[in-house]
């Protein structure tokens, strides 16, 4: 069953990339990842019929969480693409900034590319061996790599040559970092590389390379997740690519990588490395939340800003993973809230983009008056990513402060909470300038469909401040246990 | 075997010293394919116990791709795009081999203080290998054309491959594979991109890939 997760997206990958008509393209798109999400909520109710397939694949309850999040956003991101690709579709366009003629990729090629990245994204949060969760993600860079130059221009084709080299880079690291590990496990070969069979012989792996490897690893996942300073091309891809790709980058590619760090943080816990492995981690948190902070004031471009609040965010699971405990379940629901307004920031990004034709902060003025759907739902998910309540943000952004406060590490609060209010003051003022004021342009149509699953995502995160399901919780407080002390 | 390991690493050495040195992209390629040659060879060395059908195939798949089908792909990138025949050096040639040596020497001296567990491992094996992986990350930073920085990333590859050799007992075949397969993908869409890229902007040089930047408002 686990395998059909895998293969179902992947052979609809290269039945899309057959098929010649736009229509039943889209309709593939939709219903597979319709049948994805279906499998994946099957899952949830009822794990048995997903049995462990040999020892390399399983779904523990770190990988459900993070499955369920990666399937729940294709599926609202794949509504948006058709809306976006029936709206893109056509000859040559001319370039809103610019001015110059380009060319998209064929509709084919894209909704392909957007099938393999879910089967590789799913193959990341099910995978068990450390080799085979390294081949998952180089595969997720190589899949998401033609997405991000959907628009074939130099500005697209700059940020993708930055995003594969520089995650390319980041991924041999963590290659190297895997092999690190291998080293650490003592002659005579009775453990092998799967994650159940390391944590329960940690306490023979030679300590050294251990370490050694956590640092490799952590560097090279680290480079795909964002963090700071190995975040440089989180903000171009997420500028240039089009903003359902944005959703998906943001929401579900830097959680895998997150995952991937999670996993090799359970090996070195239970290897008694575990204060060593979440301090340095904590370390890069409150880095890369500096260099947001920092990049977001006075941003002149509202997508980098998205993007620069992403590395933020990514920060903050960080810090909350670096403190561990209430951390490390307040980390884990903020990734699940992260990724619901995040990718709903990025869909409405693009609904503005859509009308208003630049990415400049200072060209848009009055959405409130021109798409007033589309800028109540800005409005709404800057509130939510800045963790205003009712938002569910606001809870596991609490809960990191109180795991700070608890653990007594003072430093950590007092950053913390005044990096959280330096962004606070960067995005509030550029939401007040684009959704007041005399509208620049006409009042335009907003289709349904681009409006469905943003508005959906908010509501799910603003249901998750107010009410944490059982179910939820539950998966939240396993896969915590997971993580070890 | 001892003789045989210890000059396939040797030469492998020599091969960055000829990546470093070079001016011509063309004879990056070669040095670049003479590793993947290497590479493909190295196994049937190094590792004596295990199933020489398993040998074999591994062989035969490292040396096919790195050492044949990568040099013929990114041959085939350089005639495509009609690019300039040189590296476009950030670091001259003679300051890059110096660092070579550096890192080199940097290389010996960690690498052989890094033991393996097991012991059965060549001596020369861990300082190559880092070696490798270090001049392809150093070549990546030090030139500007993207074709040789998609060489430069074959050849830390190749470093960090040649690391794992060491560690082959516990590494499956399936893993091997796949990153192999890896490789092979990231060159062919590397390759993909630097002819949109010559297409676009008429050159090759990622040191003018430099619009997008955070400019102050």
């Amino acid at each position: 069953m686990i395998l059909i997760l895998v293969l179902l997206p992947a052979c609809a990958a290269v039945s899309a990339y057959l098929i010649h008509s736009d229509r039943v393209r889209r309709v593939l798109l939709v219903s597979v990842s319709a049948a994805h999400a279906a499998l994946v909520c099957w899952l949830w109710i009822d794990p048995a019929w997903f049995p462990p397939l040999g020892a390399w694949l399983a779904v523990d309850a770190l990988g459900q969480v993070f499955l369920g999040i990666t399937s729940l956003l294709f599926l609202a991101v794949s509504l948006s693409a058709v809306s976006f690709l029936k709206r893109e579709s056509g000859t040559t366009r001319a370039d809103p900034e610019e001015g110059f003629l380009f060319d998209n990729t064929p509709e084919a090629l894209f909704t392909a590319c957007l099938l393999g990245f879910l089967s590789t994204m799913t193959l990341v949060t099910t995978s068990q061996h450390f080799g085979l969760l390294w081949v998952a993600i180089e595969g997720t860079t190589l899949a998401s790599a033609p997405l991000i130059h959907y628009h074939r221009h130099h500005r697209s084709l700059e940020a993708t040559w930055k995003y594969l080299l520089v995650c390319s880079v980041g991924i041999a690291f963590a290659l190297l970092g895997t092999y690190f590990l291998a080293a650490s496990i003592p002659a005579g070969g009775l453990t092998s590389m799967t994650l159940s069979s390391l944590v329960a012989n940690a306490s023979r792996l030679d300590t050294r390379w251990l370490k050694a490897g956590f640092l490799l690893l952590l560097v090279g996942y680290g480079t795909k997740m964002g963090l700071a300073p190995m975040h440089t091309w989180l903000p171009d891809a997420h500028s240039e690519a089009p903003s359902v790709v944005s959703a998906l980058l943001s929401g579900a590619l830097l959680n895998c990588a997150f995952l991937a760090i999670l996993r090799i943080l359970s090996v070195t816990a239970a290897a008694g490395l575990g204060q060593f492995g979440r301090h340095t981690i904590l370390v890069f948190g409150l880095v890369s939340m500096a260099v947001a902070a920092g990049l977001i004031i006075g941003q002149p471009d509202y997508k980098r800003m998205l993007a620069y609040s992403s590395v933020e965010h990514m920060g903050i699971l960080a810090v909350g993973v670096g403190l561990g405990g209430l951390g490390d379940w307040a980390a884990l629901f903020h990734a699940v809230n992260h990724s619901l307004i995040k990718a709903s920031l990025f869909l409405l990004a693009g609904n503005i983009l859509a009308v208003y034709g630049t990415k400049r902060i200072a060209d848009v003025r009055g959405a409130l008056r021109a798409v007033p759907v589309t800028a109540a739902l800005w409005v709404a998910g800057f509130f939510a990513i800045l963790g205003a309540p009712p938002f569910g943000a606001f809870a596991s952004e609490l809960a990191i402060l109180r795991a700070a406060v608890e653990s007594g590490s003072w430093a950590v609060v007092v950053v913390f909470s005044l990096l959280l209010a330096a962004v606070f003051a960067g995005m509030i003022t550029v939401l007040v300038r684009t959704a007041q004021g005399a509208q620049s342009v006409e009042r335009a149509p907003e289709p349904a469909l681009s409006l469905v699953a943003p508005l959906s995502l908010l509501a799910a995160s603003a249901a998750l401040g107010i009410f944490i399901p059982g179910f939820l919780d539950r998966a939240l407080w396993r896969a915590v246990m997971l993580l070890g002390v | 075997m001892t003789v045989w390991v210890e000059g396939f690493l040797v030469v492998l050495v020599l091969t960055n010293l000829w990546l470093l040195g070079s001016s011509r992209l063309l004879s990056c390629i070669a040095a670049v394919s003479v590793q993947g040659v290497l590479m493909g060879l190295l196994p049937l060395v190094i590792r004596i116990d295990a199933p020489l059908w398993r040998l074999l195939l591994q062989a035969g798949a490292s040396l096919g791709l790195k050492g044949i089908i990568f040099p013929i792909l990114l041959l085939r990138a350089v005639r495509s795009v009609d690019a300039r025949r040189e590296v476009e050096p950030l670091v001259g040639y003679s300051a890059s081999l110096l660092i070579g040596v550096v890192l080199l020497v940097v290389s010996l001296y960690t690498g052989l203080r890094l033991p393996i567990p097991g012991g059965a491992t060549p001596v020369l094996l861990v300082p190559a290998a880092l070696f490798t992986a270090l001049t392809g990350l150093f070549v990546i930073v030090g030139r500007r054309s993207a074709i040789v920085q998609a060489l430069a990333y074959l050849a830390m590859e190749n470093g960090i491959a040649a690391f794992g050799m060491a560690l082959a007992e516990q590494e499956p075949l399936l893993v091997e594979m796949g990153t192999l397969l890896d490789a092979f993908v990231a060159v062919f869409v590397m390759g993909i991109t630097i002819f949109h890229i010559n297409r676009e902007f008429d050159h090759i040089d990622s040191e003018r890939l430099s619009s997008l930047k955070d400019t102050p408002q």
